[in-house]
């Protein structure tokens, strides 16, 4: 296992806001911190629309942050020189949520692998390069016959494996999984699961794994960050998570993963959340989740809870715990 | 318990350029009244195709119905009905609610139009009293301020609220037989445990029939009377919910089991993962067709197709291991919980 | 004996893993897939045929004759079409199915030439637009807004003038003038759709440079619409030289296109029918063909239609 203490990713206060028109702003992701260590997994969970892919995707510098900074070994990712910048995007990759759109229709697996290698010079000559592409089409359990193929002729956790193989081609020390086995069927998944913490064991691999589904990020994280409307409401290594759920939020989530037992699911007692995410276009203030909440308290209404430590690194946004 | 809908040796068959993919290769089931029966299986192993056909609804060509296929309603035979017949068979005795409720609403309709559009068809409503209705069916559905909502256009809902008024419009002629073909795939998982809620709650109480179609195992748990396990084409195992989970027999059934993971398991532990993809079901069939993923892999599997086999008198399976002359194996972990 | 057989077939021999991750079908690249679905469509493989059969003619028809297009024989004026004179004489005494296939060099010439052109700048200045967005993007689409807004008869008459002369070059030059602003807007629309896919957000984050996400993955991908944009074009182009040619702002004899040669029968028509209607039945010919092919290129690139 790798050691867990070097400081890889700093995320402090990072904002992204989307300006959908003169007077209204989407606020996708409000003043978030985290970090992440060498070779640990971060898993971020939330529902659709809580501004989790954006966190993503501004951590590895694919959108600019609208405040706050984002640090990898101590510099800021949104304000590196050219060069500097290349290499980032070398150590730091980016897996997709959906194996359908993100491969090049009109690419053979073997080009998708290698683009990444061409851009960083990382062979020099072009049977280097096949022996690399056939090297990390085994790694990630694909024949060296897949090479020759076109995306669709794959299926979606084919697919999905090059993906991966893509971002491994370029040796990073970073990777985010932006719902990596969301669109896959429940049996695929697993095996998507499996390879992704293999890898890591073998590589080294720092990873930020995001999803909206809980059971499978508490699988494969270390410690999971709980995203509503733009801010985390809970932080928590994941097994604490699990035990010891203190936001209301996470709760419900929590109650909401379906459990293949006929009769656990019947006597389970489940929260259902009611209504819908509200739109993150101005949110009104005070705790975001205070509409959905059953708890919620006056206070809930007027100011927004801060993070705290309850202890044992685990942090909360609620006034039910900071008083 | 009495069968509404009978299906019979049904296969589909679709021509492509690379020659003709069975999809459906024959499968027998039925669906009493007010139950809900679930179909299992990953994609591309026809359970989308057999949901389809049971409306006619596969474009045909490239679709084919294979001869000797049936499928009875109410003793009455869907492959022969002529178009007419289908369109008053279609939307009053049986609908449907996709996967998609992005894509499966018209952009351009009102939420309140689009209800009724069913309602002046098969009810022969006025366009008052179809409004009405589709106001009572959004309340029912849990769309709050129906009233208003009624003349909202879809891009106005989230895709929660959107699948609960694909659902309205499915119900809305009150039909026999609901078919719901994935219908939670799309929704995050706290929706998904609404709409779950509602589909069993409207079930419950207009005594409508239900058809889920789902690759998780883990969300029929709670659902389904009945679950029928179906691989490249064929249904490999069919049984009530407690002979799939509990007694399972096929290890097929066993892998889709142990695939769902276990929020109390060990973290980090690999888990149980099926590997490879399934068989192309453009090639000929010979054995069984879960022959190369299965550890308990014999010969004789890769040579014939097997027999099903009856473990009790609604739990079949088609399996080799069941014959005499097979070895016994042990059932994995995730089965051997019940008494 | 039977009863060991039967044994040995019930023992476990589990599963190769690397068996079920073959792929069976054959393979088989965009373009050829496409190939099958156009091999299907006869309208469209009949219109290929002609569209060579006219090509090949352009090609070799003025030499199967002992004629050129120049030459007038005075005494076999207006002749009707005989033996001779397969479609007959002008009334220079001009072997018309000399002419035909020598007007149809330019008419053709202009029309593939013209649309590829077109098509070309107007590729590369949408995909400029779209993939840089923003302000860039507002500038270059107003120009092209102002320019369509002009007629091109106007632009004609200004190169002719500007020129001075009334040619194939100056035709030429107006039709590619105006002719890209649409397939501009169409590669602008598509790009902009596909430079939010993922893929092309994958190549941004390995660190593709811009240039070669345009040439890689955006062009590649626009590709079929541009080729179906281009067999739509060709007929369009080929209109509007036969109607420059016709109002006199064309080709000039001795040289004939099409629309010349049309213009010139129109007086005799009453008299003379057929000296129009072998140049009219060549232009409505490739208009059609072409037209009718670029419905089946449409149907056969439509990756919406893939199975």
């Amino acid at each position: 296992m790798a050691k867990l203490h070097e400081e890889l990713i700093q995320v402090n206060n990072l904002k992204k806001y989307f300006r959908i028109s003169r007077k209204s702003v989407l606020k996708a992701v409000d003043d978030v911190s985290f970090s992440i260590k060498k070779g640990e997994t971060l898993g971020l969970v939330g529902e659709s629309g809580c501004g989790k892919s954006t966190c993503g995707r501004t951590v590895v510098g694919l959108y600019d942050a609208t405040g706050g900074s984002v640090l990898y070994e101590g510099k800021d990712v949104h304000r590196l020189k050219k060069d500097e910048k290349l290499q980032f995007k070398k150590n730091a990759q980016y897996i997709f949520q959906d194996p359908y759109a993100s491969l090049d229709p009109r690419m053979t697996i073997g080009d998708i692998i290698g683009e990444g290698m061409d851009v960083h010079q990382m062979h020099s000559n072009e049977k280097e390069r096949t022996a690399r592409i056939h090297e990390l089409l085994e790694l990630v359990g694909l024949n060296p016959e897949h090479a020759v193929r076109y995306p669709h002729e794959l299926s979606g956790g084919q697919r999905q494996r090059v993906g991966i193989a893509r971002a491994l081609a370029v040796e990073p020390e970073f990777i985010v999984c932006d719902e990596p086995i969301s669109a896959l069927d429940v049996s695929i998944q697993a095996q998507i699961v499996n390879l992704l913490i293999e890898l890591q064991e073998n590589l080294d691999l720092t990873y930020l794994f995001i999803s909206h589904d809980l059971s499978m990020v508490k699988h494969i994280s270390n410690r999971v960050a709980v995203m509503y409307l733009g801010v985390i409401v809970e932080l928590a290594s994941s097994e604490e998570l699990y035990k010891n759920a203190l936001h209301p939020y996470t709760k419900a989530l929590m109650s909401a993963i379906p459990v293949p037992d006929p009769d656990v699911e019947s006597s389970r007692e489940r929260i259902i959340l009611p209504g819908d995410v509200p739109s993150p276009i101005n949110p009104p203030p005070g705790c975001k989740f205070q509409g959905r909440c059953k708890y919620a308290m006056p206070i809930c209404k007027e100011k927004t809870p801060e993070l705290v430590d309850q202890g044992d690194g685990h942090f909360v946004a609620c006034y039910l715990h900071n008083k | 318990m009495d069968k509404i809908l009978d299906v019979k040796n049904l296969g589909v068959s679709f021509h492509t350029y690379a020659g003709e993919v069975k999809a459906v290769r024959g499968i027998n089931f039925y669906l009493n009244r007010g139950e809900a029966l679930a179909l299992v299986g990953e994609s591309g192993c026809g359970k989308t195709v057999t949901a389809k056909s049971l409306m006619c609804l596969n474009p045909m060509p490239p679709a084919e119905i294979k001869d000797g296929s049936s499928i009875e309603y109410n003793g009455q035979e869907v492959l022969e009905m002529s178009k007419d017949e289908l369109r008053a068979f279609r939307g009053a005795e049986i609908s449907m609610v996709f996967q998609d409720p992005m894509t499966s609403l018209n952009p351009t309709m009102k939420i309140g139009d689009q209800i009724a559009e069913s309602l002046t068809t098969h009810m022969k409503l006025n366009k008052k009293e179809a409004l009405d209705k589709a106001v009572q069916m959004l309340e029912r559905v849990g769309i709050p301020e129906a009233e208003e909502r009624i003349n909202s256009y879809p891009h106005e809902f989230s895709g929660g609220m959107r699948q609960r008024v694909m659902i309205a419009i499915a119900l809305a002629c009150n039909p026999r037989i609901l078919i719901a073909d994935e219908p939670t795939t799309a929704l995050d998982v706290t929706i998904q445990a609404q709409v779950l809620e509602l589909l069993k709650e409207l079930q419950n109480e207009m005594g409508t029939s239900i058809i889920l179609v789902t690759h998780d195992l883990g969300v029929v748990a709670n659902f389904a009377d009945r679950i029928h396990v179906m691989y490249a084409g064929k249904i490999v195992e069919k049984g009530t919910t407690r002979d799939i989970f509990y007694r399972g027999e096929h290890p097929y059934t066993w892998a889709l089991l142990s695939s769902v993971p276990d929020l109390y398991a060990e973290n980090r532990k690999k888990l149980y993962s099926l590997e490879g993809t399934p068989p192309d079901l453009l090639l000929p069939l010979e054995g069984c067709p879960f022959a190369s993923r299965c550890k308990y892999c014999m010969q004789i599997c890769r040579e014939k197709m097997p027999p099903k086999t009856d473990i009790n008198e609604s739990h079949s399976v088609s399996c080799w291991l069941k014959h005499p002359s097979a070895p016994k194996v042990e059932k994995p972990h995730i089965l051997r919980r019940d008494v | 004996m039977a009863e060991t057989t039967v044994d040995e077939k019930f023992e476990i021999i589990g599963c190769e893993n690397s068996d079920s991750e073959k792929i069976v079908r054959p393979t088989m690249t965009y373009w050829q897939d496409a190939w099958r679905r156009l091999k299907s469509n006869n309208v469209a493989m009949i219109s290929i045929v002609i569209l060579i059969a006219l090509v090949v003619m352009t090609i070799i028809g003025p030499h199967l004759t002992p004629y050129t297009h120049e030459e007038m024989i005075v005494e076999e004026r207006n002749m009707a079409p005989s033996s001779e004179h397969w479609f007959g004489t002008d009334e220079l005494g001009r072997d018309i199915f000399t002419r035909v296939w020598k007007g149809g060099r330019v008419s053709m010439l202009i029309g593939v030439v013209g649309a590829f052109v077109a098509s070309f700048v107007g590729c590369i200045y949408g995909g400029i637009a779209a993939y840089f967005g923003g302000t860039v993007d507002d500038i270059m689409m107003r120009i092209v807004e102002i320019l369509v807004s002009i007629p091109y008869l106007i632009v004609v008459i200004l190169i002719s003038v500007l020129t001075r002369s009334k040619g194939m070059g100056s035709i030429l030059l107006a039709l590619c003038i105006t002719g890209w602003c649409g397939t501009a807007r169409l590669v602008r629309g598509q790009i902009l759709q596909l430079k939010e896919k993922e893929f092309v957000i994958a190549a941004k984050a390995l660190g593709v440079s811009d240039w070669k996400i345009i040439t890689r993955h955006l062009i590649p991908n626009t590709l079929g619409i541009i080729i179906v944009s281009i067999t739509f074009d060709i007929p369009g182009f080929i209109f509007s030289e036969a109607f420059l040619s016709y109002i006199g702002l064309g080709v000039q004899s001795p040289d004939t296109s099409w629309g010349a040669m049309a213009s010139a029968a129109q007086n005799n028509l009453m008299f003379y029918p057929y000296q129009l209607f072998f140049p009219a039945l060549m232009i409505a010919l490739t208009m059609l063909a072409f037209s009718l092919l670029g419905d089946g290129l449409r149907d056969a690139l439509d990756p919406r239609l893939r199975q």
